[in-house]
């Protein structure tokens, strides 16, 4: 009795854990329960509830174990993590990894997790912003000073949104940044059209997640997730277009 | 518009959306088939604007191919959807008719920044709409599989 039980607080364990790393990286509701369905499943729970929300996880297995929260505090996007506890689940499921593994691995995802190096995302900001510029504007004189801008106004966003706790600042002064720095490189020759500039920069800063997401989301059914997601992508959207506008007014 | 010119469009679009990935942190081996599913969608949502089938449908359909086509690279590689249809949702994105509108609203000219405001709502509802049909045909093959088994 005491294995079984001991086993069915791992499984909840692991489960929970998987569903916590997949929520806060970016992942939509539907995979986070189709994911730790599975991993009771494989682990030899034979029937298990589980309430999933954007905010927070609630899971329960049959037995005397009680059920289990794991809030969700913070959301970011790391789209690798998710594809690693997808891997390992896969791989629980073949049976290739004992649940002790599985479930050590994910408390370590955290620490292990590895990033695209900065310098890497810096390059990748301005390739973002200088060939979307050309594709939506095909003004290729711009495309270096694009390039320069884009980079600088996700590298605020960036410092930001790591240092400062306040949602959707990072983006305001991002946003701003990139006004500022189109206006005066319009003005000290660098480039020719303002709006061309600001155009292809603010392209790094669009929330590309949550709007997929969200679409998702609200097919599948998840109508509380979905439109909350909606409404993260439409404020920092807005901003966003309120940096920029109040940048348009005053210079 | 000249093949040259097509070719720089093609070009920027896979250059950014496997950037987009990076800034994501998409898993490496992702990267280059998502930029290529990018390159697709853009290309069906380009050539049906040539032809003279207007932004709405471009982005409708080139929307739903995006979703069909990630799908199915994410079966091929078994890895989730979302790592391949939302870097490759960036270059359909209204960003130049959205600046326009914060723009002219800024600057006061509201008449015409409803113009434009009309059109991002409209692009951006045919895309997510273009992503709904998409995720439909999806849905109703995952079941005719399943069935099938």
């Amino acid at each position: 009795m005491a294995v079984k039980r001991k086993r069915d607080q791992l499984i909840l364990h692991t489960a929970l854990t998987a569903g916590r790393i997949m929520i806060e990286n970016g992942s939509e509701i539907e995979r986070v329960e189709d994911t730790m369905t599975r991993i009771a499943v494989n682990a030899g729970a034979k029937t298990s509830q589980l309430f999933v929300m954007i905010t927070g996880i609630l899971m329960s297995l049959d037995g005397d174990v009680g059920a289990q929260i794991q809030p969700i505090k913070r959301r970011t996007f790391d789209l690798e993590k998710i594809s690693v506890v997808n891997d390992l689940s896969r791989q629980f499921a073949e049976k290739k990894i004992t649940l002790a593994a599985f479930a050590n691995r994910l408390d370590h995802l955290d620490a292990t997790s590895k990033y695209f190096p900065f310098w890497l995302q810096l390059l990748a900001s301005a390739l973002v912003s200088g060939p979307l510029e050309v594709v939506f504007r095909h003004n290729l004189p711009d495309f270096w000073i694009t390039c320069v801008v884009g980079m600088l106004g996700w590298s605020v966003f960036y410092v930001i949104s790591k240092y400062v706790p306040i949602r959707f600042m990072a983006e305001f002064a991002s946003a701003v940044t990139i006004g500022v720095l189109a206006v005066w490189s319009q003005h000290f020759g660098l480039g020719n059209s303002v709006d061309d500039i600001i155009i292809g920069s603010v392209m790094p800063l669009v929330p590309g997640v949550p709007i997929t997401n969200s679409v998702r989301d609200i097919l599948a059914g998840n109508l509380v997730s979905g439109p909350a997601r909606g409404i993260e992508a439409l404020v920092s959207a807005a901003a966003i277009g309120f940096g920029i506008a109040m940048v348009l007014q005053f210079l | 518009m000249s093949i040259l010119e097509l070719g720089i469009e093609v070009a920027g679009t896979y250059v950014a959306t496997i950037a987009f990935g990076i800034l994501l942190n998409i898993p490496r081996r992702a990267l280059n088939l998502g930029g290529w599913v990018g390159v697709i969608g853009f290309l069906l949502y380009r050539g049906i604007v040539l032809v003279g089938g207007g932004y709405v449908v471009g982005n409708l359909l080139g929307a739903v191919w995006i979703g069909l086509a990630s799908l199915q690279v994410a079966r091929w590689k078994h890895m989730p959807m979302i790592l391949f249809n939302i870097p490759a949702l960036v270059p359909l994105v209204p960003g130049g008719q959205a600046y326009q509108m914060i723009k002219y609203f800024a600057l006061g000219q509201n008449s015409t920044a409803f113009t434009y405001l009309l059109q991002v709502v409209m692009i951006s509802g045919s895309i997510a709409f273009g992503f709904l049909l998409s995720e439909m045909v999806n849905r109703l093959r995952q079941r005719g599989l399943r069935r099938h088994r």
